[in-house]
């Protein structure tokens, strides 16, 4: 058996621009005459290599997606190679990355693990290898090939592993677009009476988006009274209140009114020991008692219907 | 010289302001105003800004100025129909007005104003609260 190869047994001048023009050098013949003849039995050793892994999720739908992706995998790259050579920077290679970059996006998004992504190139690898060695060709073709097929699968699980995370970096993104979006509903409870119940900490920027919405909604439902209900916000401190307080003075300017409700005790006591000023802003403990304050305000009376009979 | 006009309508003053306001006119506006309030003896001002969707630092100062101006001269004023763009600007500026009346539109605005008129206002009808749809 082949001692592994190092980085000295091969010439630095055989760089893989030359590869495109023909002078393929022996291992590179060996790795795509691999690739093109034993495609079946790369293919076995990689699918075998891929369900091995820990974590493997076993099923027969499951099976079938690995072999047929595994296949068009292995296809792209033999067409590759042969375009290209082991340069995975050339043009030939795009259908390929695009391939693996598709693979690792779909497997980021179904929250596989890195290491679960990166071991579906990598398990190539051994695959690839595993076929080598036992080829004929003298052992400087086979070393260089080893050589080669390390060199390219590591730049493959490079590009895998950019796609995983710039998936995950997108997940993520669009999950704070859609939680800011989420977190802001702006509820009509009545005629001329709005209701915006805050979820979660506020911060500048989710006060900007509440504060837009709320004004937004004022001028569409020609509303009087907005009741800012604060039950779900965590806890209350100076840039807090600022920031309700500023929701409150830009609903007056429009000429509507403010009731901020769901003040729950303990806040009461943090607003009163900070020394927040909440001035003529009126509070209430609930949104219910908010919404009769509004009714009252608007005029209406709510009453049993079977006691005005 | 380009003014923004004021029209008396009995004892109210009604001004809307439909171009966009630039520093000279709106102080010729503050002067005009506390003119005419105290030649004519008014009780209540309305100011429209709805077609005003952009303030800089300057003139949201000189709104807020004319509002608290005509509200020391002793007449009730009520700015209607801000945009929401206007109202963030503003009170990100620190100048929420605070004792001005507002109100959703020019009829509200209205309204609120005869509301608070009809205490000492022999014509006012007292039609309602400022907050009736």
């Amino acid at each position: 058996m082949a001692r592994p190869p190092v980085l000295e047994d091969f010439p630095v001048d055989h760089g893989p621009t030359d590869n495109a023009r023909g002078t393929r050098n022996a291992g590179e013949h060996l790795v795509l005459d691999v690739l093109k003849h034993r495609h079946r039995e790369l293919l076995d050793a990689w699918v075998s290599g891929q369900e091995s892994a820990p974590g493997f999720q076993r099923s027969t739908a499951n099976n079938d997606d690995l072999v047929r992706q595994s296949s068009e995998i292995l296809g792209a790259l033999s067409v590759a190679v042969e375009a290209d050579g082991l340069a995975t920077t050339g043009a030939g290679y795009l259908e390929l990355r695009r391939l693996l970059a598709d693979l690792s996006g779909a497997q980021a998004r179904q929250g596989y693990s890195p290491s679960q992504t990166a071991t579906v190139i990598f398990s190539l690898k051994d695959a690839l290898l595993r076929v080598l060695r036992g080829e004929e060709g003298g052992d400087d073709a086979v070393e260089g090939g080893l050589y080669e097929v390390n060199r390219m699968i590591d730049a493959l699980g490079l590009v895998t592993f950019d796609s995983y995370v710039q998936s995950r970096e997108q997940v993520i993104r669009s999950q704070h677009t859609e939680l800011l979006e989420l977190s802001t509903p702006v509820v009509k409870l009545w005629d001329g009476v709005l209701a915006l119940p805050l979820v979660g900490t506020l911060d500048s920027q989710r006060t900007q988006m509440v504060m837009e919405n709320l004004l937004a909604s004022i001028v569409e439902h020609e509303a009087s009274i907005a009741i800012l209900d604060i039950t779900g916000v965590p806890t209350v401190d100076t840039l807090v209140a600022q920031h309700l307080l500023k929701t409150v003075a830009a609903t007056r300017l429009m000429g509507a009114d403010c009731i901020i409700s769901g003040i729950r005790p303990q806040i009461a006591q943090t607003i009163v020991s900070l020394g927040v000023e909440l001035g003529e802003v009126t509070t209430k403990p609930s949104m219910a008692a908010a919404l009769q304050v509004a009714l009252q305000r608007l005029g209406h009376t709510v009453q049993r219907a079977d006691s005005s009979r | 010289m380009e003014r923004i006009p004021v029209l008396k309508m009995g004892e109210l003053l009604m001004v809307t302001i439909q171009v966009d306001m630039h520093d000279r006119l709106a102080r010729t506006l503050l002067e005009d105003l506390t003119e005419a309030i105290s030649a004519h003896g008014i009780h209540g001002v309305l100011i429209d800004i709805s077609a005003l969707d952009v303030v800089d630092s300057f003139i949201g100062r000189t709104l807020s100025t004319i509002a608290s101006t005509a509200q020391v001269l002793g007449a009730e004023t009520v700015v209607t129909g801000m945009q929401p763009a206007v109202a963030i600007t503003l009170v990100e500026l620190g100048l929420s007005m605070p004792g001005i009346r507002t109100a959703l539109n020019a009829e509200r605005g209205m309204a609120a104003l005869r509301a608070a008129l009809g205490g000492r206002s022999e014509r006012a009808d007292g039609s309602g609260s400022g907050h009736d749809a």
